[in-house]
């Protein structure tokens, strides 16, 4: 396969001046019959480009130019310039700081209690044993339910007129009346374990991935120097596989930040704020107070959340991997 | 074999089957809720909630099925998420032969710029994209759905089919175009149908992220004539809202597609939904 590649590349520069063979400098008169111009492939591009720059691009310059007015969306475009007062007003507002520290709670319980769970029962489903495609299959399936759908379910089931929840706690024998989702102090506990229920199964099918890319031969060598089990998972599973985990944190820490469906339908974000989240504030300034400017800076900040996160994380944890998978697959003795 | 790694095995293998039990339970009890739930009445959810429907009362479920409004929006959503798929995944396919094929000034450029949409959270753009819809009269129309929901889903798609496309061998289009082949004609002949397996990975990324969309809809679409399931759900949950069981019934009829679906495509439906993940 590799020697056939080869020859072909090696061809088409005639002269050794022409480092690269695909650029097309000095060889523009028609180096191939059929090769297609510049109208060809703008036909191929524009209608995706267009879609794009209408629907993607437009819409996030223009929530940042609007970040920076005081406007009730009325009236073509935005007059009222205010400079950074929306983003001023922002770093004051206690429901946006109560944004970032929900948005904090749920990461730090995702990794401490879901990516666990999922990680286990990757390993679990690993095993071979009757009925475990079956189990992976039930495990992923809440996860292909939409968000919207669950909500109304739980919903439901954690009613405050004794709802599922409170029958099975009757049904166990303990009689409380617990307000699943009325309670400030719990009611974001509630969302989370929804949360686990609906994702946890994606988690594991990727961590499953994850360890299915281990070749079995680390394994048979240490099994032949006289590794246990226990040492083996320790010296070969974890180190091997720290990529996944560390994209999976990404990942729940990225869909936290931009979590809206599931809380909106069920809480609306409340009581008082206390399931809210950064998408649900912004939904709320912008659709149901008119206030199109500053909901425009809590995008803008959404954005930035994310952004910082993905370039911090990007630089100092997921840099790690290109050679930390290398050299530690190296260190297994 | 020594007795004691026999019983060390068995032992081991309880414990699997207890902890997947465990976790199925879990899994299961709120849908097995909404399905039993839509065979009981009001009265039986409050004094047997726990037990099986007695007797089985199908009325909810036949209600739910004879109503026009739960096909209108059966229709809806199948009408969008496909016209959507549609168009993201022939706009993607388009653009990522461009980009894995030829090479131009610029080309790297504008690759750039469509992967950084991947950056953007869809939230981020919904306000605005809810004005500019609204100047271009999309507002209640279903194509102020689709136009979004498939311009925010050509990054991810662009950037798989680019890179399966760049693995199709050059001597495939070499012969292609001594055969007098144009780049169109080896598009939708040759590369296209070698790509079937990674454009039914794309499609099912767009369909489910379509099927389960919600903000954009929710704001698009304020008047009922084109909700989708999601919006329909929603609001027949408060409209009926002391009617648990209705709600329960309308709500497992509603998520049987996707689960159906799944049944049938699991595979596709699981490495499509992890591509995301893994590639992403």
């Amino acid at each position: 396969m590799g020697g056939r590649g080869v020859t072909l590349k090696a061809s088409p520069p005639a002269s050794p001046a022409v480092g690269r063979p695909d650029a097309d400098a000095g060889m523009r008169p028609r180096r191939r019959p059929g090769r297609p111009g510049a109208g060809t492939l703008a036909t191929f591009i524009v209608p995706g480009l267009v879609l794009f720059l209408l629907f993607v691009l437009l819409p996030v310059l223009f929530a940042g130019y609007v970040a920076f007015f005081r406007w009730n969306g009325l009236g073509g475009v935005p007059t009222d310039f205010i400079g950074f007062d929306n983003f001023r007003t922002l770093i004051g507002d206690e429901v946006f700081l109560g944004d970032l520290w929900r948005i904090g709670i749920i990461v730090v319980l995702s990794i401490v209690v879901q990516l666990p769970i999922a990680f286990g029962l990757a390993m679990l489903l690993h095993q071979r044993f009757p009925g475990r495609t079956a189990f992976r299959l039930l495990f992923f399936m809440p996860y292909i339910l939409t968000e919207a759908v669950t909500a109304v379910l739980f919903g439901l089931i954690f009613s405050p007129r004794r709802g599922f929840a409170d029958s099975l706690l009757a049904g166990l024998g303990i009689d409380a009346q617990i307000g699943w989702l009325s309670d400030r102090s719990i009611v974001l506990f509630v969302v989370f374990g929804i949360l686990t229920w609906k994702f946890f199964g994606f988690h594991m099918v990727l961590f499953l991935a994850g360890r299915q890319n281990i070749p079995d031969e680390l394994y048979e060598a240490a099994a032949i120097d006289g590794a246990t089990g226990a040492q083996a998972f320790r010296r070969i599973t974890l180190p091997l596989m720290g990529p996944t985990v560390r994209i999976i944190v990404f990942l729940s820490v990225i869909g936290t930040v931009q979590l809206f469906d599931l809380v909106y339908v069920l809480t609306g974000g409340g009581p008082f704020h206390a399931s809210e989240t950064l998408a649900i504030t912004m939904f709320e300034q912008g659709f149901q107070r008119n206030q199109i400017g500053y909901a425009s800076a809590l995008s803008i900040a959404m954005f930035i959340v994310s952004l910082v996160f993905a370039l911090i994380y990007q630089r100092y944890v997921l840099s790690r991997d290109l050679q930390g998978s290398i050299t530690t697959a190296g260190g297994v003795r | 074999m020594s007795v004691a790694t026999r019983r060390a095995r068995i032992l081991r293998g309880t414990g699997y089957y207890t902890a997947a039990f465990v976790t199925l339970v879990f899994v299961a009890t709120p849908i097995l809720f909404a399905l039993l739930g839509g065979f009981k009445d009001n009265q039986q959810l409050r004094e047997n909630a726990l037990g099986l429907p007695s007797p089985w009362n199908v009325s909810n479920y036949t209600q739910v099925l004879a109503s026009d409004t739960f096909w209108r929006q059966v229709f809806s959503s199948v009408f969008i998420a496909f016209v959507t798929t549609f168009i993201v995944v022939a706009c993607s396919a388009m653009v990522a032969f461009v980009f894995a094929r030829f090479a131009f000034r610029g080309r790297e450029l504008l690759f750039t710029l469509f992967a950084a949409g991947m950056m953007f959270p869809f939230a981020v753009a919904v306000l605005p994209l809810f004005i500019i819809l609204r100047s271009f009269e999309l507002l209640n129309s279903p194509l102020g759905v689709i136009l979004p929901q498939a311009a925010f889903g050509l990054p991810l798609t662009i950037i798989i089919l680019r890179t399966f496309f760049r693995s199709i061998p050059g001597e495939v289009e070499e012969a292609a175009t001594i055969d007098g082949a144009g780049p169109w004609l080896f598009f939708t002949r040759i590369l296209l149908p070698m790509s079937r397996p990674v454009l039914a990975t794309v499609s099912v990324l767009a369909l489910v992220g379509s099927w389960n969309s919600f903000l954009l809809p929710l704001v698009v679409l304020q008047k009922p004539t084109w909700w989708t399931l999601p919006l329909g759900v929603t609001q027949f949950s408060g409209q009926y809202a002391s009617d648990t069981a209705r709600v329960l019934a309308f709500v497992m009829l509603a998520m049987l597609p996707a689960l159906i679906f799944y049944a049938f495509a699991e595979r596709h439906l699981i490495s499509g939904l992890t591509s995301g993940g893994t590639k992403g």
